[in-house]
């Protein structure tokens, strides 16, 4: 078992109130930030930590927070993206459901460092049980005086609300979120200017993931050094997996980063391996959005070295032979499933999701997703295959916001892995629409 | 000041001004198109991608180019910035794939639209689209919308530029319309019936690219290429009074703003110059109006045709004839 940062107490009975949550060590990173140490020291020692954003684009934490402006007079806001809406993802709900008062703790630690003085907690509004359980758990931090004004005597004011988005997955976009929680109609808005310059309310704002703001307090007590030890390279620290798919033991994982992949997979101590002793077909290894590898990409890089589970490990040989580790939702593929429907799946929720701002993706998405159900349902021609490669290359790199790119790097991956199934499915459509019929050439390809 | 070199032309522009305005002091063939961005309107642009160009050299200070392509209608300019449009492939191949997205859900039904002649997105097509579509699936289609009793919608053929919706927060007032739904059943509505019918509501006809926004008191009267663009004004209490008026014979069948070659309005007109007046005796008569677009309204005018000027200059003399003299 390796160190735990964000789950050591998470099971215990009532770490949910404030009491058992302090008798735990909770807060204890409020009293040093606040007490003994300027905001700038903190940001240096979420710097010198290396910690990287955990929502997926693995954005060096401690630098967005330095790049953030601070012109005089101007309020500066701290926004924790609780908007967790990737298919495949549930890390950050576990987390705050179970231990609110760890979130709330690297809040006020994060919004000291930042200076701000107002802090939202954005959260899907599919999650309200969540919000209620943050709310209480916020209502007990102020009858402690450790929101409000004059936290802990130190001068320092904060007000920290929780607002709840309308369940949309474009509103975890940054500047959407912003835009939604401003009271808009959830659009990204076109960057420059970034919202480190003109975020909330026109002001300098900071937004990170739940995890990230989480790890804060622990980089606090124990320093920014003792957190860089954790890991391997620039991916430093632990990180929470959500593991889902045709596994053992699905779940939400910490992992220090740099376990080799195979031994997540295998391992009783994470997944378990694959339900029924079936075999490896392929993994997701960072939510819907980021490239699907086949088993011998997924366990080996094409160099033939171990993939670790780390940001550059898993993206070693960039979109040819790699992926990402985006927001550690780990979807694991048995040899009975169908790649062709599973893209399909993912090409419609990108198609449901899109905001239909920029014309690439409202157009696109929707265009993927009819020629994928189209060979899904054994009515495709060949020439859908590149049809799909050229739509995806249309969309890519030409939107506003990434989810662009999301919906395109699936569908994309999947035909350069998979492009024998999805011929299969073409030249045999009655046989690939029975149910349950899966295509297993390639499987023995991999097996060889 | 801010000197770029954009598609290897040198100018010097403003601090702050965009690409896309930067392009436009060039003006001809290099200006990138646009689709969503108006300059009148404060906030638009961005979303149509139509305009995105190259940028490889970020600016003097860091010469880094930019990773992807920047919508050039938003993107400030910098010292030093190196932008490629015309000269660059991947831009051509970008744009042509954005404008294959612009139509696969377009009715393409520009023989019965009220827009075709002076069509943005028909322009738009015929410089930087395919002739054959490869969408073959059903195509979105909304039904036609009453919005009062100037304006129709027809929704079908909107491609959300989400001009309307800023002409409405910021030059008409009081909005009543904006976008519902979202991705690609995204609408423009009033959400329960309402009328547009503010004083300055018809300026949505004006700015609208496509033919999703008609002019109900124009609706199959003519083609655009029919009718005969004159300037005129009028002594307006509510606006400007100055407008193209759009003839055939002594019969006023439209009233429009007066439009520069990027289908800019220079002055917003109200909604009385704009439907209700529409007799000759109205209006003080200053010209013709000369449209200078690539698309059909630029024809057939009441502009003298400029006679003997060379085509290509600077042909020798033994391939100089004699032109018949007007």
């Amino acid at each position: 078992m390796g160190i735990k940062i964000l789950t050591e107490h998470i099971n215990v009975p009532g770490i949910e109130t404030l009491e058992v949550y302090r008798k735990h060590g909770g807060y204890r990173s409020v009293e040093k930030a606040l007490k003994t140490m300027t905001p700038d020291e903190v940001v240096e020692e979420v710097k010198t930590s290396g910690l990287r954003g955990r929502g997926g684009a693995g954005f060096p934490t401690g630098m967005k927070w330095s790049f953030l402006a601070k012109p005089e007079g101007v309020p500066r806001y701290l926004v924790c993206n609780a908007d967790e809406s990737e298919p495949g993802t549930f890390k950050d709900r576990v987390f705050m459901q179970k231990n609110p008062h760890a979130l709330i703790e690297g809040m006020i630690t994060s919004s000291y460092a930042l200076g701000a003085n107002t802090s939202y907690i954005y959260i899907r509004g599919e999650l309200m049980f969540v919000l209620r359980i943050l709310e209480k758990a916020i209502a007990e931090a102020y009858a402690a005086g450790l929101l409000g004004k004059n936290i802990m005597g130190s001068g320092y004011d904060l007000d920290l609300h929780v607002a709840p988005g309308g369940g949309a997955y474009i509103c975890g976009e940054e500047t959407a979120l912003l835009e939604s929680l401003e009271g808009k109609r959830g659009n990204p808005r076109n960057k420059p200017p970034f919202p480190a310059v003109k975020g909330l309310f026109a002001s300098p704002t900071v937004v990170n993931n739940v995890e990230s703001i989480a790890s804060v307090p622990w980089i606090v007590n124990n320093g920014g050094a003792e957190y860089a030890k954790i890991g391997v390279g620039r991916s430093t620290g632990t990180k929470l997996i959500s593991a889902s798919g045709n596994i053992n033991n699905p779940g939400v994982y910490e992992i220090e980063l740099g376990v080799p992949v195979e031994e997540f997979i295998y391992s009783d101590e994470y997944c378990g391996g694959i339900l029924k002793g079936k075999q490896l077909k392929a993994v997701v290894p960072g939510g819907s959005s980021v490239p699907i590898l086949p088993a011998n990409l997924i366990l080996k890089t094409a160099a033939g070295e171990d993939r670790l589970m780390t940001y550059e490990s898993l993206s070693d040989g960039g979109f040819v032979s790699g992926s990402m580790l985006g927001s550690g939702a780990f979807i694991v593929f048995d040899e009975d499933q169908c790649i062709v429907r599973n893209t399909w799946n993912y090409a419609r929720f990108y198609h449901h999701e899109s905001c239909g701002q920029c014309s690439p993706c409202r157009e696109g998405t929707g265009w993927m997703e009819k020629v994928l159900h189209r060979i899904e349902h054994g009515h495709g021609h060949q020439q859908d295959i590149d049809l799909l490669v050229s739509v995806a290359k249309q969309i890519e790199g030409n939107t506003i916001c990434p989810l662009g790119d999301a919906a395109a790097w699936p569908v994309a991956s999947a035909v350069r892995h998979f492009r024998d199934e999805f011929e299969w499915h073409i030249k045999h459509p009655q046989e690939a629409t029975l149910p349950g019929a899966v295509y297993r050439g390639q499987l023995e390809t991999i097996t060889a | 000041m801010a000197k770029i070199t954009f598609d290897g032309i040198e100018v010097e522009v403003a601090d702050g001004t965009t690409i896309l305005q930067a392009a436009r002091k060039i003006g001809g063939s290099v200006v990138p198109p646009a689709m969503c961005y108006y300059t009148p309107l404060k906030g638009s642009g961005g979303k149509c991608r139509v305009c995105l160009v190259k940028v490889t050299q970020g600016s003097a200070k860091d010469p880094r180019p930019m990773p992807k392509l920047v919508a050039s209608c938003i993107t400030p300019v910098q010292d030093g910035m190196v932008v490629e449009n015309t000269t660059n492939e991947d831009v051509l191949n970008a744009r042509k794939g954005i404008v294959e997205m612009l139509l696969i859900n377009h009715p393409l039904d520009c023989p019965i639209c009220d827009q075709a002649g002076e069509c943005n997105l028909q322009d738009l097509s015929y410089e930087h689209g395919v002739s054959a579509t490869r969408y073959e699936e059903e195509r979105r289609t909304f039904n036609k919308v009453d919005l009062g009793p100037y304006i129709q919608l027809h929704m079908t053929r909107c491609i959300l530029c989400y001009r309307c919706v800023y002409t409405a927060d910021q030059i008409a007032g009081n909005r009543v319309h904006g976008v519902l739904g979202r991705g690609d059943a995204a609408e423009i509505g009033t959400y329960i019936e309402n009328i547009v019918d503010q004083e300055m509501s018809g300026n949505v006809i004006d700015v609208c690219p496509v033919g999703a926004l008609t002019d109900k008191t124009w609706r199959f009267k003519n083609r655009v290429w029919f009718t005969k663009p004159m300037d005129a004004h009028r002594d307006c209490p509510t606006c400007s009074g100055k407008v193209t008026l759009w003839n055939r014979g002594d019969q006023v069948l439209r009233v429009t703003a007066r439009k520069d070659e990027y289908s800019e309005v220079e002055e917003f007109i109200c909604n009385t110059c704009r439907f209700e007046k529409k007799e000759m005796s109205d209006w003080t008569i200053e010209g013709p109006r000369h449209i200078n677009r690539a698309s059909v309204i630029s024809a057939n005018h009441y502009e003298l045709p400029v006679v003997n000027v060379p085509i290509v200059p600077n042909l020798p003399a033994s391939t100089k004839k004699n032109l018949p003299q007007h």
